[in-house]
C-alpha cells in the first residue's frame, strides 16, 4: 500500500555542491572578517569567539543542507509525477499529468554556472507547489518534453 | 434555442457609457445643475464644462468602437479606438453567466452580462450594457450554445439525450432567504463590529467629547469601512434565491444591485458549509460553492474579492445539507475523527477535525470556533500533497492536502495517523484518476 515508488530519481550532485557553497562561503567570509577585526583591535577575545561561532553555525548548516539535498526526489509514474522534499516539513506531492497546465524551466545565474535548471509544474490550483531544482540541463529538457507529451495525452478538462 | 437574432455585429446599449460612469455620472450632474439653473454665469463654469464635454465624448467614442457578435461557438468582442482589441471567447469554456444590474442600470433599464470563463487566467467576458428585455433571451441563447458546443466535443455525457429545448427554462426553487434571518446572521457573524459600534454609541452618551476625539483620529474612517462592509453583504445577499433549472443552478438576489447568475452543472470545484460560532446555537449555516476562474473582478467590490459564491447566505442545517446532496449526490456519509493524541497538537481544532470519502467525493471538516465543512468532487482534484511537520512526526501523524482550482477552499485531511494518511494518499490518487476518466468513457 502507498504511493512510494521503488526508485526515486534525485537532483544532480552539482546541486549539493552549489548549496554547500551558498552557506559555506558566507560563513567562512564572516569568520575571517571577525578574526581579522579581532587581530587588528589587539586580540579582542569576543571577536574570536564570534568567529568560532560563525564557523560552527556554518558547519551545522552544511550538514542540514546535505540532509535537505538528500530529501529531494521525484518519480515519473504511469499517470502522475511524484515529488518529495523537505527535512523538517516532509512533503510528498502527487501531480497527475492530466492536470498540468504548463511547465516552466528556469535557471538563475548560479544554477547556470553549474549547468543546472529548475523544472516547475503548474496546475489550475494555486496551492500546487511542484518544483524540482538542480536538474542537469539535458535531464531538465528531457523531463519537460516528456511531461508536456504525457500532459497532452491525458489532459482533462476543468 | 431559436431566439431569432440578427446576424452580424451588434452594439451595446447607447446609454452604456452613462451607466458605466456610475458615480462619475452623478458627480457630473451635480456640477451641471448650478449651470442649468443659472445660479452661476456660464463664463465661470467653462473649465468644468470642457471637462464634462471631453468625458462625454470619450464615453461616446468608446461606445462607438465597441461591438460584439456570436460567431459559431465563440463570442467575439471588438473594442478600443487607438489600441484595437479583438477578443474571442469560446463558449464551451463558459463556467457561469451572470446578469448584473447596479442601481443606475436599473434606472435606465439596462443590464450587464458577464461570462466567466475557465482557465487560470480566468478572463471574464463583459457585455456592459444590454437592454433589459434582451438580456434574458441572450443569456438563454449563450447557455444553449455553450451546452451545444460542449456536446459536440463529447465532454458531456450525462445530459446528452435529455431535453435539447430550454425555450422556457423551468425553474424549481430550492431555497430563498428571508430578510430577518439575513440581518440577524450578518450581525451575529460580525458581532465584534456590532460590539464596537454599540460601545461607541454608549461612550457617546457618557462622554461625547472623548468619543468625538477618537472618531476624529481615524476612527471614523474605520467605523465607516465596517458599516460599508456589512451593508455590502446585506445588499448582495438580500432575498437571494436558489433555483434549479435545466441549465444549472440559478441564483438571483440583491437589494439595489440585482444579480442573476447561472452555475452550470459539473463546473462546481468545491462546496463549503460554514457555521460561525454564534450561528451554531441557532443551527444555521451558510453554503458556498467554488467555481473555476477568478471569482471577483474589479468593479465588484473589494470586500468580496476573496469570497466564494454564496449559494445560501443563511439557512437551517438540514436545508443546507439537502442542497449539498443535490450538488453532490454521492457525498460521503460517515466522517471519521482523528486519533485522540491529536489533542496535544491542535487542542482547539481537535474536536472539529474529521474526514471521509466516497467513491467520487472527499469531505473534510475543520475550524476552531467557526466550523467549516469542505466537499471536493474527486474528478476536480488538481493535486494531492502529503505533509508531515516536526510535531506531527513526533506524534506519528501526517496531513494530506487536496488542491482544487479555486483559491479559497482548503480541503485538508489534517493530523491523521501516519499509516492511515499513506493509505488515504494512495486511495485518493487512484480514485481521482478513475473519476477523471469516467466521463470520457461513458
Amino acid at each position: 500500500m502507498g504511493v512510494e515508488p521503488e526508485e526515486w530519481r534525485t537532483p544532480s550532485r552539482q546541486l549539493l555542491t552549489l548549496r554547500r557553497l551558498e552557506v559555506g562561503v558566507p560563513a567562512l567570509a564572516v569568520a575571517v572578517l571577525l578574526a581579522v577585526a579581532g587581530a587588528t583591535s589587539g586580540g579582542n577575545s569576543a571577536a574570536y569567539g564570534f568567529a568560532a561561532a560563525s564557523l560552527v553555525v556554518g558547519a551545522l548548516l552544511l550538514r542540514f543542507v546535505g540532509r535537505r539535498y538528500r530529501s529531494w526526489g521525484y518519480a515519473e509514474r504511469e499517470d502522475d509525477l511524484l515529488i518529495r522534499r523537505g527535512v523538517m516539513f516532509a512533503r510528498l506531492s502527487v501531480v497527475p499529468y492530466g492536470r498540468m497546465q504548463f511547465i516552466d524551466v528556469t535557471a538563475g545565474p548560479l544554477e547556470r554556472a553549474f549547468g543546472l535548471a529548475t523544472v516547475r509544474l503548474h496546475t489550475a490550483a494555486a496551492a500546487t507547489d511542484a518544483r524540482i531544482p538542480g536538474l542537469e540541463r539535458e535531464e531538465a529538457a528531457r523531463l519537460r518534453d516528456s511531461l508536456a507529451e504525457l500532459g497532452e495525452a491525458q489532459a482533462a478538462g476543468l | 434555442m431559436s431566439t431569432p437574432r440578427p446576424e452580424g455585429w451588434q452594439r451595446l446599449h447607447p446609454l452604456s457609457p452613462v451607466v458605466r460612469g456610475g458615480r462619475a455620472t452623478i458627480a457630473i450632474f451635480i456640477v451641471l445643475i448650478p449651470i442649468a439653473f443659472g445660479r452661476d454665469t456660464l463664463g465661470n463654469e467653462i473649465p468644468q464644462f470642457v471637462v464634462v464635454a471631453v468625458i462625454a465624448l470619450a464615453g461616446f467614442v468608446s461606445w462607438l468602437v465597441t461591438r460584439w457578435r456570436i460567431e459559431g461557438d465563440d463570442l467575439r468582442v471588438e473594442t478600443g479606438l487607438l489600441r484595437r482589441q479583438s477578443l474571442r471567447f469560446p463558449l464551451a469554456q463558459v463556467q457561469a453567466i451572470d446578469v448584473v444590474r447596479p442601481g443606475l442600470a436599473r434606472m435606465f433599464r439596462v443590464a450587464e452580462l458577464r461570462l466567466r470563463m475557465a482557465g487560470s487566467s480566468g478572463a471574464t467576458a463583459r457585455l456592459a450594457y444590454v437592454a433589459e428585455h434582451e438580456v434574458e433571451p441572450l443569456r438563454d441563447q449563450l447557455l444553449a450554445l455553450a451546452r451545444g458546443a460542449r456536446l459536440d466535443e463529447g465532454l458531456a455525457a450525462t445530459d446528452s439525450d435529455s431535453e435539447p429545448e430550454p425555450a422556457q427554462p423551468e425553474e424549481h426553487v430550492l431555497a430563498t432567504v428571508g430578510t430577518a434571518p439575513l440581518v440577524a446572521s450578518i450581525l451575529l457573524e460580525n458581532w465584534w463590529i456590532v460590539a464596537v459600534l454599540v460601545g461607541l454609541l454608549a461612550g457617546f452618551a457618557v462622554s461625547p467629547h472623548r468619543v468625538g476625539d477618537l472618531l476624529g483620529g481615524g476612527g471614523f474612517i474605520w467605523a465607516l469601512t465596517m458599516v460599508t462592509f456589512v451593508w455590502r453583504r446585506f445588499n448582495q445577499q438580500y432575498r437571494l434565491t436558489v433555483a434549479e433549472g435545466p441549465d444549472g443552478l440559478h441564483l438571483r438576489g440583491g437589494l439595489i444591485a440585482l444579480t442573476a447568475e447561472v452555475i452550470r452543472p459539473g463546473r462546481v470545484q468545491a462546496v463549503r458549509l460554514v457555521e460561525p460560532a454564534l450561528w451554531r446555537p441557532l443551527g444555521w449555516c451558510r453554503l458556498e460553492v467554488d467555481v473555476a476562474g477568478k471569482q471577483r473582478r474589479k468593479g465588484e467590490g473589494e470586500a468580496q474579492r476573496g469570497q466564494l459564491h454564496v449559494l445560501i447566505p443563511v439557512a437551517g442545517r438540514s436545508i443546507g445539507m439537502e442542497l449539498v446532496d443535490r450538488l453532490l449526490p454521492d457525498r460521503p456519509r460517515e466522517l471519521s475523527p482523528p486519533p485522540p493524541r491529536v489533542f496535544w497538537k491542535s487542542p482547539f481544532r481537535y474536536r472539529a477535525l474529521s474526514w471521509g470519502r466516497s467513491e467520487t467525493c472527499v469531505a473534510t471538516t475543520t475550524g476552531r470556533l467557526r466550523r467549516v465543512t469542505n466537499w471536493v468532487p474527486l474528478e476536480k482534484v488538481q493535486s494531492l500533497r502529503h505533509v508531515q511537520g516536526p510535531v506531527q512526526r513526533r506524534l506519528g501523524l501526517a496531513s494530506i492536502h487536496v488542491d482544487t482550482a479555486g483559491r479559497t477552499v482548503h480541503a485538508t485531511l489534517r493530523d491523521r495517523d501516519t499509516a492511515e494518511a499513506t493509505r488515504a494518499l494512495a486511495d485518493l490518487t487512484d480514485l481521482a484518476r478513475a473519476a477523471r476518466r469516467r466521463p470520457a468513457l461513458a
